[in-house]
């Protein structure tokens, strides 16, 4: 056995050549951005950095950034369970096509999916008409932010839900149906312990995107200080005006938020590594093996 | 094999059903829709002289070369990244796997900021540099770095389970028949891997071509120099050019079609490779 194994281990300076190469380009690509965010944010003190993250027009972008994440994950949450029960429950022509329609926003660029937005609702847009009759605004306004975000986090919970519900199958839900349970119940009760860790990893991608979210949100938001200013945009905005410590300062909130998500999902990745399950850690297409 | 009849005691299908359709075509079908109307309406005339103004072409040219450079040396520490992940135990191992995400989570302005933070003369890299009479930050060199940091997941994330799941007998037969470790890389680890890497490209080219925030910070953004097709986008909807926005994001929107279409063909080749 233990020969077995040396004879297929690489020599020793192999290893160790191979393992410096890839921790170097790790630090290299990865740490020392992360480095730079709280270098930067603690550059003039951490007095410089308190005032900056006081700033009210500071605090209206993190309360609009939290707003509209909350709103985009809440009915793209809804939207993942509807999808995933459908999908995955029932045998129905055209699934594969479906699938393929869900993931479409995952590989449209952020600025089309502001583009898009813009030429339904912009002042040239196909609603324009409609919208000046009763007055409502949603380019350049809170409800056209929330409408990219919801866009471009679209498909998050719904590609973690469906892969996992496929492979949990149907026979308990089943027996809960025979047995009497209502369709509400049996989800209630059966099926939402099933998926709650994977329901949970889906939540955390979604808001890490909708709070993330910069170039959709840039097209439609109109950048109105205090008012239509996301966390993201806010920091350009800073950046711009050489503010560099409040945009780092604003910047290292999401940086703190990225590690969090980071956490969460090694947490449950091993949480289900432990049943026995291999989490999906990759960003290819729903992959569904439709075989069975 | 379950019949029909018994799939069907789950209640609940046009509900969720109807649901579905209904979100996905009020959130993304329409709005996309709302973008290939658009481009209908013009002329052709229009259409052809606004993909083809000079600005818009070097944006091309730009945009899909520093995305093909950084994705390709994405291949090469990729790849390695995943085999160290795979075959190699070492010290703090599993928070360096964790961290091949962070550019997933880390909002990208976040990232652009900080990347030219290191870069600029008086960053903690540029510093260094300076000396050397090399400029990272303002130029094109800055965009591949940028798309570097941003793509690095896609090709870690595809290769990795791929790498993992290998089997290994494969390779003892090999060295028993008298392979040496760089014959049985390339003639059985490297031809088992290449269907995910190749996908791994595709995926991080298509999200290259995309990025907007990491790199707009970093480019400099000079017209016909250092100038991305998004931001051409976005400068075109400031000045309500729609006609010029609306038919370069056209183009952007047929580019992202047909690399779904070749990540969806890479991947069905990768099903049928693993399957035989």
């Amino acid at each position: 056995m233990n020969k077995q194994v040396s004879l297929n281990q690489d020599p020793r300076w192999i290893k160790n050549l191979l393992i410096s190469i890839a921790l170097f380009f790790i630090f290299l690509f990865l740490i020392l951005p992360l480095y730079a965010v709280f270098e930067e944010a603690f550059r003039k003190g951490f007095f410089s950095y308190a005032n900056a993250l006081a700033d009210p027009y500071a605090w209206s972008a993190i309360k609009l950034t939290i707003i509209v994440s909350l709103i985009a994950v809440l009915l793209n949450l809804i939207f993942g369970v509807c999808a995933a029960w459908a999908i995955t429950k029932f045998e129905f022509k055209g699934k594969s096509f479906l699938i393929t329609l869900i993931d479409l926003p995952f590989s449209i660029s952020p600025v089309l999916s502001g583009l898009v937005f813009v030429l339904l609702f912009g002042a040239f847009g196909f609603f324009a008409p409609l919208l000046k009759a009763y007055d409502i605004k949603i380019i350049f306004a809170v409800p056209g932010i929330i409408l990219v975000t919801m866009f471009v986090t679209f498909p998050f919970i719904a590609r973690e839900l469906i892969p996992l519900m496929q492979s949990q199958g149907n026979n308990e839900e089943q027996a809960a149906t025979v047995l009497g349970a209502s369709g509400f119940k049996t989800f209630l009760r059966v099926t939402l312990p099933n998926i709650k860790w994977g329901l949970v990893y889906g939540i955390i991608l979604c808001n890490a995107r909708a709070m993330g979210e910069f170039g959709a949100a840039s097209v439609v938001s109109g950048h109105i200080r205090g008012k239509t200013n996301t966390m993201p945009l806010h920091i350009e905005i800073l950046y711009s005006e050489y503010q560099s410590v409040a945009a780092f300062a604003v910047a290292s909130l999401l940086t703190f938020l990225a590690l969090l998500t980071i956490v969460i999902r090694s947490f449950i990745e091993w949480k289900f590594e432990n049943q026995g399950i291999r989490l999906k850690k990759n960003y290819t297409k729903i992959n569904l093996n439709l075989k069975s | 094999m379950f019949n029909n009849k018994q799939l069907k005691i789950l209640p609940g299908f046009n509900l969720t059903m109807g649901f579905t359709l209904l979100y996905l075509s009020l959130i993304v079908l329409i709005p996309i829709g709302a973008l290939v109307l658009k481009t209908f309406s013009f002329t052709w005339e229009q259409f052809i002289s606004a993909v083809t103004a000079p600005r818009a072409v070097a944006s091309y040219k730009l945009t899909i070369g520093a995305s093909l450079l950084a994705a390709a040396i994405n291949v090469v520490f990729g790849l390695l990244i995943a085999w160290v992940l795979v075959r190699y135990d070492f010290f703090g191992k599993k928070i360096i796997d964790a961290l091949v995400d962070l550019p997933f989570a880390l909002p990208t302005a976040v990232a652009g900021i900080a990347i030219t933070s290191l870069l600029t003369s008086n960053g903690i890299i540029g510093k260094f540099l300076k000396p050397l009479g090399i400029e990272l930050a303002f130029n094109p060199k800055g965009i591949v770095i940028a798309l570097i940091f941003i793509s690095l997941p896609f090709i870690v994330r595809t290769v990795q389970p791929i790498l993992q799941d290998l089997d290994k007998e494969i390779e003892e037969s090999a060295l028993c028949l008298g392979a040496n470790r760089l014959q049985i890389f390339f003639k059985v680890i490297f031809p088992a891997i290449l269907p995910s890497l190749l996908t791994g490209f595709a995926m991080a080219l298509a999200r290259c071509v995309g990025e907007y925030g990491s790199v707009i910070f970093i480019a400099g953004n000079i017209p016909l120099v250092s100038e991305i097709t998004s931001l051409i986008i976005i400068s075109k909807l400031d000045q309500y050019d729609y006609v010029g926005a609306t038919s370069i994001g056209t183009v952007m929107l047929i580019f992202s079609f047909f690399m779904l279409l070749t990540i969806n063909l890479l991947q069905r080749y990768q099903f049928k490779k693993i399957n035989s």
